[in-house]
């Protein structure tokens, strides 16, 4: 709506009543509305970001506060380099690692298997072309959560517990990229192919020289999708790791609880910190590439 | 398919072949495992099982704690899927309509999204802590002693409120491009016609965001079923117990740590006949999908 709408919201929106006065009121009202709801998203982190910054004994005793302390220092050296489980492998760098790896391994996976096969979909003619694509595009259908327990005996059939591939590949056992990427393959206009077949490309020149560098925006885009979507699995990697070297910061936070809850002081500092440290990557994506972001996510979701 | 496509055999065979055996391997052989078993009852120390039929799927519905978790499962998706929608639309038209402070808005309502659910589950047990939570304070200000983990009705609301939180933006970032693809010359000929501001928002822009609606409705219903398994698995701290728990946690909870793999592999099936149902609503929906444009 725009800004010089008559506001209804204001209660005094009666004829006597000034436009410009009226107005106001309910920008402030549009304001308010924004701000408390910016507020109930914030709050929680800040609040959590605040206990990481002052001694355990002072959270214990009265909880979130509004001063800042001097121990982020001491917690962050803890919460990234001090293991909390028995093999002392879990550390918040390993687990920050693995994060990583998960991340990026199932995005750069994910949108490579994905562009192979819509390109090999859209761009040639195949006899079973239909039949493939039906195939792939079954698994759109039923989500990892559905069918976890088989998953979980393949892959331990295969001897992939507790190992990257055995983590990642099977999350990328979906056809969401694939899909994207058709779709987007398919608004190209057909005149390319042409063109860049009657310049003597052949299939793999012209995926490679054209199609791709065509792509950037879109695979930017499912990139950002792709790694927040990995960063933050938690059913698969709980599943499937259970040596404390392959824990993710997600699949790590049911440690980080009991470290809180732990015999002796909770660690309050260091658990908080961690759930942050879990937090971060994901967050800054999503908002300096933001556009790339919203992009991605108008589109992959079908 | 492209009508000027290559016509080289062996190179989309290439190009598709890491696709396909993943998911041969990895979709279609689980989901068979999971049909399959279904109809077997697995022996408890592992020397093979016996075909029994749909007897697990019958003892599935007789299961009187089964269809309490159906049940609540059904009601917490309800409360997320309309809770969180409706913030989210809210938000989203005042959003639209702010000009100072737009670009900042967004992005202070939409980073939770990159939130995991079980990190969110986290910052709701900080924020329920028994002795300290400044959540649980403010319940004890209204008179209600809040027993997160150990009320039932307590870990209910937790778990909704920390879904919602966590499913807001989503939502949000929808229906904010919604509204903003709704063109400046309807909004305009709602203005001459419509003084009031609710009106024109019920009668046309609501309408408008319908297509967005259903969608998202969808997209919320699978979030409340299937993604907040980190949010109730946080919540109840890997202890079941008297808990609240969903569908699948259930399944999780009673072919992983219980290891009765039949029955699991039964609430799977029933999961899958819920998500397939969902989706050929969708579809359905976005065949017949309403445009006024």
């Amino acid at each position: 709506m725009s800004d010089t709408t008559p506001a209804a919201l204001a209660p005094a929106a009666t004829a006597g009543t000034r436009k410009r006065r009226r107005i106001r009121a309910s920008d402030i009202f549009d304001h308010a509305v924004l701000i408390a709801g910016s507020a109930l998203m914030l709050i929680p982190l800040l609040m959590v970001f605040q206990m990481a910054t002052v001694p355990d004994v002072e959270v214990i005793k009265t909880g979130p506060t509004f001063t800042i302390g001097d121990q982020l220092d001491d917690n962050f050296n803890k919460a990234m380099f001090q293991a909390s489980g028995f093999s002392g492998e879990n550390t918040g760098s390993r687990m920050l690692l693995n994060s990583f790896i998960l991340g990026i391994g199932f995005a750069v996976g994910k949108i490579v298997i994905g562009m192979m096969a819509a390109y090999a979909i859209v761009y040639f003619r195949l006899r079973f072309a239909t039949l493939a694509f039906w195939v792939i595009f079954t698994t759109l259908l039923l989500p990892l959560e559905v069918r976890i327990l088989p998953s979980y005996e393949v892959v331990q059939k295969l001897g992939m517990l507790n190992t990257y591939q055995g983590l990642i590949i099977p999350l990328i056992a979906s056809a969401t990229a694939t899909f994207f990427f058709r779709q987007y393959f398919r608004s190209i206009p057909e005149e390319l192919v042409e063109a860049a077949r009657i310049d003597g490309a052949g299939p793999v020149k012209f995926f490679i020289d054209i199609l791709v560098p065509l792509s950037r925006t879109m695979i930017a885009a499912m990139f950002i999708i792709m790694f927040v979507y990995g960063w933050n699995q938690y059913l698969w990697p709980t599943m499937i790791t259970t040596e404390e070297d392959m824990f993710t910061l997600v699949r790590g936070i049911k440690q980080i609880t009991q470290v809180m809850e732990g015999n002796r002081i909770p660690e309050y500092g260091r658990a908080n910190l961690l759930a942050i440290i879990a937090i971060i990557p994901p967050v800054f994506v999503v908002i300096f590439f933001q556009s790339w972001f919203v992009k991605g996510l108008m589109e992959s979701d079908k | 398919m492209k009508r000027a496509g290559f016509t080289t055999t062996w190179l989309p065979i290439l190009l598709l072949l890491p696709q396909l055996s993943i998911i041969a391997i990895f979709f279609y052989w689980p989901a068979a495992h999971a049909l399959h078993s279904s109809f077997y009852l697995q022996d408890p120390f592992g020397f093979g099982s016996t075909f029994v039929g749909l007897d697990n799927y019958s003892d599935l519905l007789g299961n009187t704690e089964y269809r309490r978790i159906a049940w609540f499962t059904v009601i917490f998706t309800v409360l997320v899927t309309f809770l969180s929608l409706s913030l989210a639309l809210l938000l989203a038209v005042k959003a639209d309509k702010v000009i100072r402070g737009a670009r900042s808005y967004r992005t202070l309502l939409m980073w939770v999204y990159a939130v995991a659910p079980p990190v969110a589950g986290f910052i709701g047990l900080i924020m329920f802590n028994q002795s300290w939570g400044p959540l649980t304070r403010l319940i004890e200000s209204f008179g209600h002693e809040f027993l997160l983990g150990v009320n039932y009705n307590d870990t209910a609301f937790a778990m909704v409120l920390v879904s919602v939180w966590k499913q807001v933006p989503v939502n949000f970032i929808f229906f904010l491009s919604g509204l903003q693809s709704i063109p400046k010359s309807v909004r305009e000929a709602a203005l001459i016609d419509n003084p009031s501001a609710s009106g024109r928002f019920w009668d046309v822009i609501f309408p408008l965001l319908a297509p967005t609606g259903f969608f998202l409705l969808i997209i919320n219903i699978t979030y409340a079923l299937f993604d907040t398994f980190g949010v109730v698995d946080t919540l109840v701290k890997g202890e079941p117990g008297n808990n609240p728990m969903t569908l699948v946690y259930k399944v999780y909870v009673d072919g992983f740590r219980g290891n009765d793999l039949g029955g699991s592999s039964a609430q799977s099936v029933v999961l899958m006949v819920l998500v397939l149902a969902l989706t050929v609503f969708q579809f359905r929906l976005v065949e017949r999908r309403i445009h006024y444009t």
